[in-house]
């Protein structure tokens, strides 16, 4: 692509992950969630592969797997955790340990340190739905070829 | 041939207007109990303001574990058809 | 039936898909049917859980003793957003090897079973 594009790409797509990385991280409080800002996050990987080029980013394919593979083992092993209990039960919420804190009742600003394992869980499938799109996204670009216009 | 299957398409559209035209009222779900356990309960158990991700995760988390499984096999899938690349 | 516009429209988008479906050829284009059809539904499943003068399910800076709408519907919307892009996804990939191999996306084309 042309440096118009490039310098663009290079200022927005920080932004773009910060702000995946934030949709993900306030998941149990605001709008949105691992999926939603995995596919936020993803954007920006596209963002980049097709201003710089797709065979660039050849070398993120095993990096990506791995994060797919982390994420859908961390996000079962979190189901794992209550099966004292049933799977996919929440035993961090209200504990007082790990994101324990009580929730004030009714509406109210919202404690990042609360929900139990639904924080841990959006990390999981964010970093899982970031490595998918990004690689799936990358497998089609490169499939098609390099066309460097 | 064309003139049956433009038919048939004006039928079926037809079809969903009227079922969409005559169901129940918009704004007025019925059968709303299970929701409204989960939006006045999901303080307290699952301990997230976003009832929706407590949904998703806490009361029905094994339904999102087939949703990421279906996301796994896709991207495996998609690898799979384009290996040529991989190598 | 005026209040009933939203369901009406998510009944137009799957009417398109359905016609898109039927009255193209192109591989890619039959993608995108299928893409507007998904569409349709979603936001028919959205629209059947909207209670009236409902905020959404989130308490963080909710008005107070607001009614809320359902959120079981948005959770499934959720999961069926996801489905439908990996379906997506591996359509595309398929129309991609298709044209690879064929040189055409016309399924016409494409439908013997040859080479």
């Amino acid at each position: 692509m042309t440096v118009v594009v490039r310098t663009v790409a290079r200022i927005i797509a920080p932004m773009i992950l910060a702000f995946g990385g934030y949709v993900i991280m306030h998941g149990h409080l605001t709008p949105g969630g691992g999926f939603q800002g995995g596919a936020v996050a993803a954007s920006a990987l596209a963002l980049l592969a097709i201003s710089f080029g797709f065979g660039r980013w050849k070398g993120i394919k095993a990096p990506l797997s791995f994060l797919e593979d982390l994420g859908a083992l961390a996000f079962v092993a979190l189901g794992f955790l209550g099966i004292g209990y049933t799977f996919f039960r929440n035993v961090l919420a209200a504990s007082g340990g790990l994101f324990g804190a009580p929730v004030p009742p009714g509406p109210n600003p919202g404690l990042l340190e609360t929900g139990g394992t639904l924080p841990l869980m959006n990390w999981a499938v964010g970093l899982k739905v970031i490595a998918g799109l990004g690689s799936v996204v990358l497998l089609l670009g490169l499939f098609g070829g390099e066309d460097d216009r | 041939m064309k003139w049956v299957r433009v038919g048939a398409l004006l039928l079926v559209v037809g079809l969903l207007f009227g079922a969409a035209a005559w169901m129940r009222p918009f704004g007025r779900p019925s059968l709303a109990e299970m929701d409204a356990y989960f939006i006045q309960k999901a303080q307290a158990e699952a301990g997230a303001n976003n009832v929706v991700t407590s949904v998703v995760f806490d009361y029905r988390g094994f339904d999102t574990l087939g949703e990421a499984t279906v996301l796994f096999c896709a991207v495996v899938g998609v690898a799979l058809v384009l290996r040529r690349v991989l190598r | 039936m005026i209040g009933n516009l939203p369901f009406v429209v998510c009944m137009i988008l799957v009417g398109l898909g359905l016609w898109t479906l039927l009255s193209r050829r192109n591989l890619i284009k039959l993608a995108i049917g299928i893409t507007l059809i998904e569409s349709g539904v979603n936001l028919f499943l959205v629209a059947l859980g909207y209670v009236e003068r409902g905020v959404a399910p989130i308490y963080t800076y909710a008005p107070p003793r607001a009614k809320m709408v359902l959120p079981t519907p948005q959770a499934l919307t959720l999961t069926s957003i996801v489905i439908g892009l990996a379906t997506t996804a591996l359509m595309l990939a398929f129309a991609v090897v298709i044209y690879r191999h064929r040189g055409t996306l016309d399924a016409r084309k494409i439908r013997e079973l040859r080479g």
